[in-house]
């Protein structure tokens, strides 16, 4: 049965060093929810302490309506897939799909009935009695995921799945895992420091950083209205110019742009490169730096008073864009630009 | 080591032989030093071997028989001994295992705070061997040892800890546990923690998770800790001779060869029967450790995961550790007061203290410890330059059969001690000095001969480790900014290999000092004798225990500096090997 997740208030720390501060949560059931973050930033912490490995120091986790804070992982029906893959080497493949159904106390034909269909689910059907051994990087990765599907867990948790695959079949993999969500309508969690693949593959995200939530969102959203500085950078590429914002009106050196909406008192404004049209009128003056030619762009860097900006022109045709040197106007529309405090 | 310098000469001489070995990358010389080392391993080991199983085959009439193994089982005090060797063998392994299991449990899967202490545990047993501290035992442990008289006398009750077969079991249990406590825990250690942590996912826990998943992966450390064990002690010669436990293999053996004669069959057949215990066990844990590779190569965290033992679990943790330390201790003890007592007998402690004894031995046993200087050192020397001329022929040349000449030294691990000693005694025993009618397999140089061939597989290892480590490009390197090739072997590979060598000498040195199996059935006079032998037969006597001990005391903490030191050599080429300019 799939069931929504609500991680209410929770810190952990290791001996001391704080990993997750205050952490608040809900992933709806039935959603593709991915963390994605640097390495240090909790993403891991966070997953594993939903699994029940670890034991937070303050604040609760819900499962649907049940708390399972105090629950040890192996009464949570929670399916981890584990980074390593963790296939036992001295079992089958069956046997390691059984598993978790034996501890379930299931009768045997079933246990067979069901450890078939799992690994027809993820089209591994006629290797059941090969050794974790015997397989490749992807088929492993295939086993891990069919031995926990088959228990059915209310909650499917990945803890960077792909990153032991190369990246063809990352980009295989990772198409196929949504396809399995949406099939079985299972409320997924997954990690990642890959911001690509979470754009790909999640419904929502959350973005962590030194241990706490930045933002939560759509992919979309994230991109476009990023909370503050570091979602705006770890999103994508982004332009951050430090000034201050009266009214409606960003001020800095040598710029001045109106128009931009509830921004009063921030610090600075984020414009992605693609948002800003190099061209003969506009409301900020630049000279051109560098330029590198990037097949379906190419990506200058221009100095605009103190501030260095990256500026993305798509290629159309064989013009040859700007050259190095020449001095530009540069128009910005203020309703793609972010202002953050 | 100075071959390469003739490898130019080779290609200059333009003789087929010399076109052939610039094939194998080789000159003459390195083909004749492989052939030489091939000559003597199969001068003094391979042939005493053959000759060993070939004698244990051979009817009275000649010809293949078994009638020697049909003769063996039907004498009862054989068959006794087989059985004996067995259920000692077994025992050993289940009372180490009962000291080892839990420490190694302890070790990797709490958080314990003597963590330290179980690795000092892991090692001290080693440096002494069983033999020198069996008499100490018997006054600790025996009938009338220190715990029996304060049992006897507040309790009433004695446990025969040192009774019979009892007393060889004990002392080699704790000689010998530290094997399965090493592999045990680098198993244990070894295992990713998902592997239990997915099952804890997947809904085990306690003992299920224990049976089903920790258990089998770590079985192939246990087994192979557990077979070493077991071999070991099948072998040991001296440990059962000085606790008077005559009616097992090895004691059985070394008395049919030395009181019967060498001609009586029953002495090889029991090599025999050794030898196929070695190779069983050997067996046994390379099929333990098929499966396990694969568990410690998909690494995720390092280590199961460890729980809190909680105040209790502390306690009981920290008592067993400690009681265990005592008894590891007691034979370190023991040697100590018995090498500065006056008498020792039916007391709990000795009756007086005095540095008589090593006065004795300065003054009587000079002669054993310069031996075994002399013996050891000469040993620990030929394993070196066998060991780097060997390995430096197999990593640097292609020379055909340079693998099989490796694999034939690196088997002599697996030989016992006495069955080497019996087959160079066979072999050699008729070939005589020359202009004298001294047998070779008597006369001193054997004995260096055969502690030289049982250690040659450490320093074999330690020099491959060594070179290894030296890739050809510094070798390269070196030429390339136009030094020859002996300033390379001098100033490059020479320095950098030393501290490597040095340790496989220390460790050849350190381990034949101790040595007894092969050195009983080779020493022929007491002139001729090393310490270890010395020790043996001064324990003999009642009166000969406080010099014997003191010997032993002299041997133990020669051994101990010995180990270290090799210890502090390879912990530091590990360090410059880690620090190396080498970006490969």
């Amino acid at each position: 049965m799939t069931r929504s997740v609500r991680i209410e208030n929770v810190s952990f720390g290791y001996g001391g060093t704080p990993v997750l501060d205050d952490v608040s949560l809900d992933v709806g059931a039935g959603e593709f929810f991915a963390f994605l973050g640097p390495s240090g930033s909790g993403k891991t912490t966070l997953l594993r302490l939903i699994a029940g490995f670890g034991e937070p120091a303050s604040g609760r986790i819900l499962i649907g309506d049940t708390d399972v804070t105090d629950l040890p992982p192996w009464k949570r029906n929670v399916g981890m897939v584990f980074q390593s893959y963790a296939l036992w080497p001295h079992m089958t493949v069956a046997k390691n799909v059984a598993f978790g159904l034996e501890r379930r106390k299931l009768p045997r034909a079933d246990i067979a009935r069901k450890v078939e269909s799992a690994l027809a689910l993820v089209g591994l059907a006629g290797y059941a009695d090969r050794r974790p051994a015997q397989l490749s990087g992807g088929q492993q990765q295939r086993v891990a995921l069919a031995r926990t599907l088959a228990i059915e867990p209310d909650v499917l948790l990945l803890d960077e799945p792909l990153s032991n695959l190369d990246a063809k079949l990352r980009v295989e993999m990772r198409a196929e895992l949504r396809r399995l969500q949406r099939k079985l309508g299972l409320t997924a969690i997954y990690v990642t420091h890959d911001q690509e693949e979470a754009n790909a593959i999640a419904d929502r995200i959350a973005v962590l950083d030194g241990g706490k939530i930045q933002q939560v969102g759509t992919p979309v959203a994230l991109y476009d209205h990023p909370a503050n500085r570091f979602v705006a950078t770890f999103l994508g590429t982004a332009n951050l110019v430090e000034g201050r914002i009266a009214g409606d009106r960003f001020e800095s050196d040598g710029w001045s742009l109106p128009g931009i909406a509830g921004g009063d008192g921030a610090t600075c404004i984020a414009i992605r490169p693609q948002d800003i049209i190099p061209g003969t009128e506009g409301a900020v003056r630049a000279t051109v730096t560098e330029k590198e030619f990037l097949g379906g762009h190419t990506r200058y860097r221009m100095q605009a008073g103190r501030h260095s900006l990256i500026v993305d022109v798509p290629h159309r045709g064989d013009a040859g864009g700007l050259p190095l040197g020449s001095d530009v106007a540069l128009s910005i529309d203020p309703k793609r630009v972010t202002p953050l405090r | 080591m100075s071959a390469p310098a003739l490898a130019s000469t080779s290609r200059s001489a333009r003789s087929s032989v010399g076109r052939k070995l610039a094939a194998y990358n080789a000159s003459p010389t390195q083909a004749l030093a492989l052939l030489v080392i091939a000559l003597l391993l199969i001068a003094f080991l391979v042939v005493p071997i053959v000759r060993v199983i070939v004698v244990a085959f051979t009817g009275p009439a000649g010809g293949f028989s078994l009638v020697h193994f049909g003769d063996f089982f039907r004498t009862g005090l054989l068959r006794e001994s087989f059985w004996n060797s067995v259920y000692v063998g077994v025992m050993t392994v289940v009372v180490a295992s009962l000291i080892a299991v839990p420490l190694a449990t302890l070790l990797s899967r709490f958080q314990f705070r003597g963590a330290a202490l179980i690795h000092t545990l892991g090692v001290l047993p080693l440096v002494m061997p069983p033999f020198v501290g069996a008499i100490a035992m018997q006054l600790i442990y025996g009938r009338n040892g220190t715990i029996n008289l304060i049992l006897g006398d507040h309790f009433g009750f004695r446990i025969p800890f040192m009774e019979g077969l009892n007393g060889v079991i004990f002392v080699e249990a704790l000689h010998y546990f530290p094997f399965i406590l090493l592999n045990l825990s680098a198993s244990l250690a070894n295992i990713d923690t998902s592997m239990e942590e997915s099952a804890q996912n997947l809904g085990a826990s306690g003992f299920t998770l224990f049976s089903r998943i920790v258990f089998p992966l770590a079985l192939p450390g246990y087994v192979a800790g557990a077979a070493l064990v077991f071999v070991k002690v099948f072998d040991d010669l001296a440990t059962p001779l000085l606790l008077n436990v005559n009616a097992m293999l090895a004691p059985q053996a070394y008395l049919k060869i030395t009181s019967v004669g060498i001609a009586d069959p029953m002495g090889y057949v029991i090599s025999v029967i050794m030898i196929c215990a070695a190779l069983g066990a050997m067996a046994i844990s390379t099929l333990a450790l098929r499966h396990i590779d694969f568990a410690t190569t998909q690494r995720g965290g390092g280590g199961l995961g460890r729980r809190s033992l909680g105040r209790f679990g502390n306690t009981v943790a920290a008592v067993f550790v400690v009681l265990i330390l005592l008894l590891v201790l007691s034979p370190h003890i023991g040697i100590f007061l018995l090498s500065i007592g006056t008498v020792w007998s039916f007391a709990e402690l000795p009756d007086g203290y005095t540095l008589a004894h090593y006065a004795t031995v300065f003054s009587e046993a000079q002669g054993l410890i310069g031996n075994t200087v002399l013996y050891c050192g000469l040993a620990g020397l030929i394993d070196v330059i066998i060991g780097a001329v060997l390995a430096y022929l197999v990593l640097r040349t292609r020379l055909p059969g340079r693998k099989l000449v490796e694999q034939v030294a690196l088997a002599a691990v697996a030989v016992p001690g006495l069955v080497l000693g019996i087959g160079l005694l066979r072999t050699y025993y008729d070939v005589h000095l020359p202009f004298t009618d001294v047998p070779f397999a008597t006369f001193w140089l054997m004995l260096v001969i055969a502690y030289a061939v049982r250690r040659l597989p450490y320093a074999l290892t330690a020099a491959t480790a060594a070179l290894r480590q030296l890739h050809l490009s510094l070798e390269e390197a070196a030429e390339n900014l136009g030094a020859g090739k002996l300033s390379t072997l001098s100033r490059i590979v020479v320095p950098l290999v030393t501290g490597g060598l040095f340790a496989g000498f220390v460790t050849s040195f350190a381990t034949a000092a101790v040595e007894l199996s092969a050195t009983l059935l080779l020493v022929a006079s007491e002139r001729d004798a090393p310490i270890s032998y010395g020790i043996y037969v001064y324990m003999q006597s009642a009166a000969g225990r406080g010099p014997g001990a003191a010997l032993g005391v002299i041997a133990v903490v020669t051994v101990a500096i010995a180990t270290y030191c090799a210890y502090r050599l390879s912990e530091r080429e590990r360090d410059r090997r880690s620090r190396g300019g080498l970006a490969v």
